[in-house]
């Protein structure tokens, strides 16, 4: 028996508390969950500084890359398994794209990304082609076989069914994380009826498709997504933390470069402030590494790298006011120049930020649109476009919704010296329209 | 965050305009790939490499007012065209002064046809293979173009070109 259809010698089981049990038959899957670069993924929370909102969001990376694995170990096994539209030889290929899908996520990727302009879907596709223990088990599936799982995660495989149970409007790495990230946040929004959606997908020409009978099922996953990307993933105070996090790391990079003597030297981040890093530099670090260069900071000289650390490690978050760049753009230069005038560097407390969402779109011909759409099999084999039939989807298609926040620290406004220069900016901030 | 909006505004501005969703997505994207600073992440979508972040960045500077989108019918499709506005160039000289530009390459990219420009930003996209691996790989993804040697063979001149301005 070759290693790709090895199978254990029994079954073995994952509890879960979205899917119930995660099943691994395969020995390269079990392989795989082994390795050392998927088990770090238990070191990477899944929703990044969201526990600082919402305290159950302490679920990891490991979790949800399990949870999308099993999902398609049931389309592949149970959904298309004999249908003849479906290629049962890339059953493997899906089943580790899955499990692998998000491997180059790093600590706090949003902020880590931003900071040192690396992208965490490279360092997937140099974990799965670099010398790695997910390589060699892969490579033993066969030598091409590590580059088709790294295409199909990177959406340029050939087979692009493989590629849209990935990734696409309705993947199953959506239909878990919107459910696993419902139950851990415990908000009641990202529920949806998944056992009806995968009853009713199924794989046609190059594409996967949704019987129509599915279309309600369809409705109720595109408005929870819609709802946990405002209230949960878009949250204004977990961006509060985003945005500290970032001006960490970035203070911790201009020091450096200033050639501050740092009294906890970042060790771990000098490759990433001169852009030298190697893959293993990267994959050294995880959030416990960067908490534990945070704790220590605290101590810094530095005082503004010192009070960041301290207001990330004990949740002393800025506060925010709404801001519309188009009209205020002016006022943010005058506020900005208010802030040095105060003693405060603008750079570090006076951020804006701003984040949006578009929750379904669909390709029009000729329209050069890049999303594809969810369509549903009607009853006489006919293809419809989803919001052609839906009145929802229809009323939120293509409709994008963007906020702006301005984040400032409240309570160095309020005390201390230059009151007059700080009475002037909080009147600015309280008149809203910043 | 409004340095990268005033990067796309001093962008399109440069460019004098630009007429197609698609063109502007890979005009970025191929400055990006040599070394502009541009800061929108990209993936492979259904044209090529494509950029979430950008089509989102376009949307709000048109809601701005900062950039026009305006809607050419060209009978069997449509094309969108955008211009810097008069308050878009204010809003590009108070955020984004110190913006290096690039006029002769955003000229030379705005000169070629959508269609080239994907096929250059899919080769670039793939560029951590070998040139053969590279064009096989571009059959692979776009079959249905039937990209001949000659527009390869071009796309790959053009690149040389663009690398030689050496840009900021």
């Amino acid at each position: 028996m070759s290693y790709a259809t090895q199978k254990l010698a029994e079954e073995k089981v994952f509890k879960d508390p979205v899917h119930r049990y995660i099943h691994v038959r395969d020995q390269v899957i079990w392989d795989l969950v082994n390795s050392k670069e998927f088990q770090r993924l238990r070191r990477i929370k899944q929703l990044g500084t969201s526990y600082l909102v919402f305290h159950g969001a302490e679920h990891s990376r490991f979790n949800h890359s399990l949870g999308v694995y099993e999902i398609v170990r049931r389309i592949s096994d149970d959904v298309f398994h004999g249908r003849p539209e479906w290629d049962e030889g890339e059953r493997l290929t899906v089943l580790c794209a899955a499990l692998l899908h998000d491997l180059g996520h790093g600590p706090f990727s949003h902020s880590f990304e931003k900071v040192f302009d690396v992208d965490h879907e490279e360092f997937t596709r140099a974990i799965l082609i670099g010398d790695t223990e997910v390589n060699a088990i892969l490579k033993k599936v066969s030598p091409d076989f590590p580059a088709d799982v790294a295409e199909v995660i990177a959406k340029t495989y050939s087979n692009k069914q493989v590629v849209s149970l990935i990734s696409s409007q309705i993947d199953a790495d959506r239909m878990d994380y919107l459910q696993r990230d419902a139950y851990y946040t415990g908000v009641s929004y990202g529920h949806f009826d998944m056992e009806r959606i995968l009853r009713v997908m199924r794989p046609l020409d190059d594409q996967v498709v949704i019987k129509s009978s599915g279309m309600h099922a369809v409705e109720d996953y595109i408005m929870s997504r819609y709802q946990m990307y405002w209230q949960v993933y878009f949250h204004p105070v977990a961006r509060s933390a985003e945005v500290i996090l970032r001006k960490i790391l970035q203070r911790a990079k201009e020091l450096s470069e200033n050639g501050y003597e740092f009294q906890q030297p970042p060790t771990h981040f000098l490759a990433f402030f001169d852009r030298s890093f190697t893959l293993a530099d990267y994959l050294a670090l995880d959030e416990g590494v960067l908490m534990t260069y945070f704790q220590l900071w605290i101590n810094e000289r530095d005082s503004i790298l010192a009070d960041l650390c301290e207001r990330f490690v004990n949740r002393r978050l800025f506060q925010y006011v709404d801001f519309d760049p188009g009209t205020d753009y002016k006022k943010l230069g005058e506020l900005s120049a208010l802030f040095k005038k105060a003693g405060i560097d603008p750079e570090y407390y006076l951020i804006d930020d701003s984040t949006s969402d578009l929750p379904y779109d669909f390709y029009r011909p000729g329209e050069e649109e890049e999303r594809l759409p969810i369509q549903l099999l009607m009853p006489n084999g006919d293809i419809k476009e989803l919001s052609r039939l839906s009145q929802i989807v229809d009323a939120i298609s293509g409709k994008r919704r963007t906020d702006y926040k301005l984040y400032f620290p409240a309570e160095l406004l309020i005390d201390g010296k230059k009151k007059a220069i700080k009475q002037q900016i909080l009147e600015m901030l309280r008149e809203g329209g910043v | 965050m409004l340095q990268e909006h005033a990067r796309i505004v001093d962008f399109i501005a440069t460019a004098e305009g630009v007429t197609g969703r698609k063109k502007l997505q890979k005009m970025v994207y191929i400055m990006k790939k040599l070394n502009v600073p541009f800061r929108e992440k990209y993936e492979f979508h259904i044209y090529g490499p494509y950029s979430e972040e950008l089509t989102a960045r376009i949307e709000e500077l048109c809601d701005m007012g900062f950039v026009t989108e305006a809607l050419e019918d060209k009978g069997s499709y449509v094309q969108y065209k955008y211009a810097v506005t008069d308050e878009g160039m204010e809003f590009r000289n108070a955020v984004g002064a110190s913006i290096p530009k690039n006029p002769e390459a955003a000229a030379l990219l705005n000169a070629k046809s959508a269609r080239f420009l994907e096929l250059t930003s899919t080769l670039l996209y793939f560029d951590h293979l070998v040139r053969d691996e590279q064009i096989a790989k571009l059959h692979s993804v776009k079959g249905k173009l039937n990209f001949t040697e000659a527009e390869i063979d071009e796309a790959y001149r053009f690149l040389d070109e663009l690398e030689q301005l050496k840009l900021a």
